[in-house]
């Protein structure tokens, strides 16, 4: 482990494979079902277990210090953008459900594509600005900070 | 080999490493050069890859000068005093300055960030960290840099950049394989920006057998930050810098929301308070200047965290461990106590695996903390990277060679773990980095610096030839053994990473020595280190997934041989609780207030060390 896939669950649809951060998740050949090839290697991120459109990858905590017999599972829904998560305690004295939102707005609509923005000037090629600057960092009026304008000056050696 | 040549040519800016930096850089790129090819390789898949793979639960590094609450100048002096005097001020200012519109996108894009309903301000757990829901923080900033590149190259593993053959020491782009095809990939680029990322598990970690990838930092974050650049030959600073972590047991929860937020605090197993009792006896250490804890108490002025992990490590060798996080009131309240589970949700589960698997709740036992073992990275709290230049309007002449966030490589460009002497940029800071590095790098285009230059086909086959190596090593001796892993001729990656992380542990103050090393000790160490070396070259990948851990193991090997060095080279014990120099225990800094610097040669593996200014823009 820490994770693992359900037999009966995984359709070797690929989706864990494709996503896993550290090229872990690997497809079988021979059952055509994805596990995990290097445990440890596995960082628990959950990022296949929330990519799995079946709730086929399952976490069991690493054997070097968990126990067997607890439970933390997500559904991660984009649609409704939200991540819903269920805890259960080993002795199951405790059974969490706790909901928090994934984002506000539907995905990537709100993100600007800077090759329709107007060209930059020549001024703003050669200022210090940032693009949508200085108009983001207050989003009001003022400009960008510099030394001078915070009265600093450059000093070498010990200062604390 | 069957695996085919995939060559990328005409490139503008590529893009090494897509986690918050490299997005930032991609994204920025587009705005500067709008009819500049843009290219970025992942060796992941830029939709979960990099540090924030997993999310986060807070933005760590915000001004929030909109709302009056800080200007840059106070972060510079914030970060300057966490890390004992040792910044790169001007880098720290340009980014502090640039943070809060980075932020502020980030909302608008849609990452849910909380707010102070009294205020209206952004919720804030501490002075410079704000509370988010940052489960998907990466796959929006992923959406970012996919609209502004030309492509994305998702699972490209980079080994090497390449090289000008018409002027020494300028970039020409960069070579590495598809981990799932195995095909080779030639980048040839104008600029690079460097966007890798830091190391984990160079060092021995706490975690064993089955759970050794139980690491603070992502077990994939495997140093090319430093691999490629130090590969390249740029000059690195301040790569001693190592960091230590005070963190939930086993688990690797974060701790910040806790102390900061949910007013957490700590004890000894004696249930006493046991910080204060270390602070007369490490004053003499490290001065007044640094740890004054009246004048800490009366100007908010923070205590150094590797100071306030010295406490720790020393009241647990003095037999009072475990320390205990205080967690039984705060969880009383059903707010604080769902905050605190979020927490861990947000941005490191497997904390809360373990706690429902050893039926903790924090709410009826106090958890236990420990420190963790060392890494080397430039985003968080602290600063190894490389030697960039600074921004043209605040740095001295030492810090300054024309295009902000450039290395001493002509072209080539360093954001997050890759910048140097730039801690507590976090998340927000490396994205904010990458657009400064994407700027400065459509600047060094479109002033013709990066006209005429050469790649032959010799370093394109030189370069396959040694990417492709280890999985020749195996096929050549496979055989002349039976089965198993047991080979003369050969080391598979994981022995050679149990190796490196053995001698990194004992010989350059890992856990199991309490983080203490000296002179003597380095000594060895580098020698080992270039007999692994040696055996690196006999390193043998079984197939492609083997090739990668083999690649990331040599980017770790260069990492930690300049870890060595600056460690070295720094006679003094300038963090204790992050490392100690046991035969030089205390500050010096009438030596050794400067910023370190080494070089490379690329040719030789030699090393050269050099001591650079420590200049600072900002009254205490």
């Amino acid at each position: 482990m820490p994770t693992f896939v359900y037999m009966t669950r995984c359709d070797g649809c690929g989706q864990c494979v494709d996503i896993c951060p550290s090229d872990i998740m690997h497809m079988d050949s021979v059952v055509r079902r994805a596990y995990n090839i290097e445990p440890n290697m596995c960082w628990e991120c959950y990022s296949c277990v929330k990519a799995c459109p079946h709730n086929a990858i399952d976490v069991r905590g690493y054997a070097d210090f968990a126990p067997l017999g607890h439970s933390v599972r997500v559904q991660r829904d984009e649609e409704k953008g939200v991540i819903a998560w269920r805890i259960i305690f080993r002795n199951g004295e405790k059974d969490m459900t706790l909901l928090a939102p994934i984002t506000t707005k539907p995905w990537g609509k709100y993100i600007p594509k800077l090759a329709d923005e107007t060209e930059p000037s020549q001024e703003m090629r050669d200022s210090q600005h940032l693009f949508n600057e200085p108009k983001y960092i207050r989003l009001d009026d003022g400009g960008l900070h510099t030394l001078e304008s915070n009265g600093l000056k450059l000093k070498a050696g010990v200062y604390y | 080999m069957a695996y085919k040549t995939i060559i990328e040519d005409g490139i503008d800016i590529l893009v090494a490493g897509a986690g918050l930096g490299g997005t930032g850089a991609a994204f920025e790129s587009r705005y500067w050069g709008k009819d500049k090819k843009i290219v970025v390789a992942e060796k992941a898949n830029i939709d979960r890859s990099g540090a924030v793979a997993q999310g986060l639960y807070a933005i760590n590094c915000y001004m929030g000068t909109r709302f009056g609450e800080n200007n840059p100048e106070d972060h510079v002096r914030y970060a300057r005093i966490d890390l004992m005097g040792m910044v790169r001020e001007d880098l720290l200012f340009d980014m502090a300055r640039h943070v809060d519109s980075t932020v502020h996108q980030f909302e608008e894009w849609g990452l849910p960030l909380m707010r102070n309903p009294k205020t209206g301000a952004y919720q804030r757990e501490g002075r410079w960290q704000i509370m988010i829901h940052g489960e998907s923080y990466k796959p929006i900033v992923a959406e970012a840099a996919k609209k502004s590149a030309d492509k994305v190259f998702n699972r490209v593993c980079l080994t090497h950049l390449l090289m000008d053959e018409s002027k020494p020491n300028r970039v020409a782009g960069a070579v590495g394989f598809n981990v799932r095809t195995g095909n080779y990939h030639v980048f040839k680029s104008k600029a690079v920006i460097v966007a890798a990322g830091g190391a984990s598990n160079i060092y021995k970690p706490r975690s064993v057998g089955e759970g050794a990838g139980r690491v603070w930092y992502a077990p994939w974050s495997s140093g090319s930050a430093y691999g490629l650049l130090i590969g390249a030959g740029a000059k690195m600073t301040q790569m001693e810098n190592r960091i230590v972590l005070a963190r939930f047991k086993d688990g690797y929860g974060p701790v910040g929301a806790y102390f900061l937020h949910l007013k957490t605090y700590t004890q000894n197993c004696n249930g006493e308070e046991y910080e204060s009792n270390w602070w007369p006896q490490l004053q003499e250490m490290v001065g007044k200047e640094y740890l004054d804890p009246e004048a800490s108490s009366l100007t908010h002025r923070p205590i150094p965290t590797c100071l306030r992990n010295h406490a720790l490590i020393n009241e647990v060798n003095a037999g009072r461990g475990p320390i205990h996080m205080i967690t039984m009131e705060a969880f009383q309240d059903p707010h604080l106590e769902e905050i605190g589970w979020h927490n861990f949700l947000g941005m490191t589960v497997g904390q809360a695996v373990l706690w429902a698997a050893t039926d903790v709740d924090p709410k009826n036992e106090n958890p236990e903390l420990t420190t963790s073992e060392p890494y080397v990275m430039g985003s968080h709290a602290t600063g190894c990277g490389a030697w960039c230049s600074g921004p043209e309007d605040i740095s001295p002449p030492e810090y300054f060679w024309g295009y902000n966030r450039m290395t001493t490589v002509e072209g080539l460009f360093g954001a997050g773990d890759a910048a140097g002497g730039t801690p507590h940029a976090f998340s927000s800071g490396s994205f904010t980095e990458g657009r400064l590095a994407a700027k400065a790098a459509c600047k060094y285009i479109d002033d013709g610096k990066a006209e005429g230059i050469r790649i032959s086909d010799e370093q394109i086959e030189q370069r396959r030839a040694e990417i492709y190596k280890p999985m020749e090593h195996y096929r050549v001796y496979r055989n002349e053994i039976t089965a198993g892993s047991v080979n003369p001729n050969y080391i598979n990656p994981r022995q050679g990473l149990d190796r490196l992380q053995k001698l990194m542990d004992e010989y350059c103050g890992g856990v199991t020595v309490s983080y203490m090393t000296n002179d003597k000790l380095l000594h060895i160490g580098l020698k080992k280190m270039k007999v692994l070396e040696e055996d690196l070259e006999k390193i043998a990948a079984e197939n492609i997934h083997e090739l990668l851990r083999a690649w990331e193991l040599k980017h770790r090997h260069l990492t930690s041989e300049a870890v060595m060095q600056h460690t070295l080279f720094r006679k003094e014990t300038r963090w204790p609780g992050y490392y100690y120099r046991g035969d030089a225990m205390k500050v010096d800094d009438q030596n050794w207030h400067v910023l370190t610097v080494s070089r490379r040669d690329p040719e030789t593996g030699e090393y050269t060390m050099e001591k650079a200014p420590c200049y600072h823009l900002v009254e205490a």
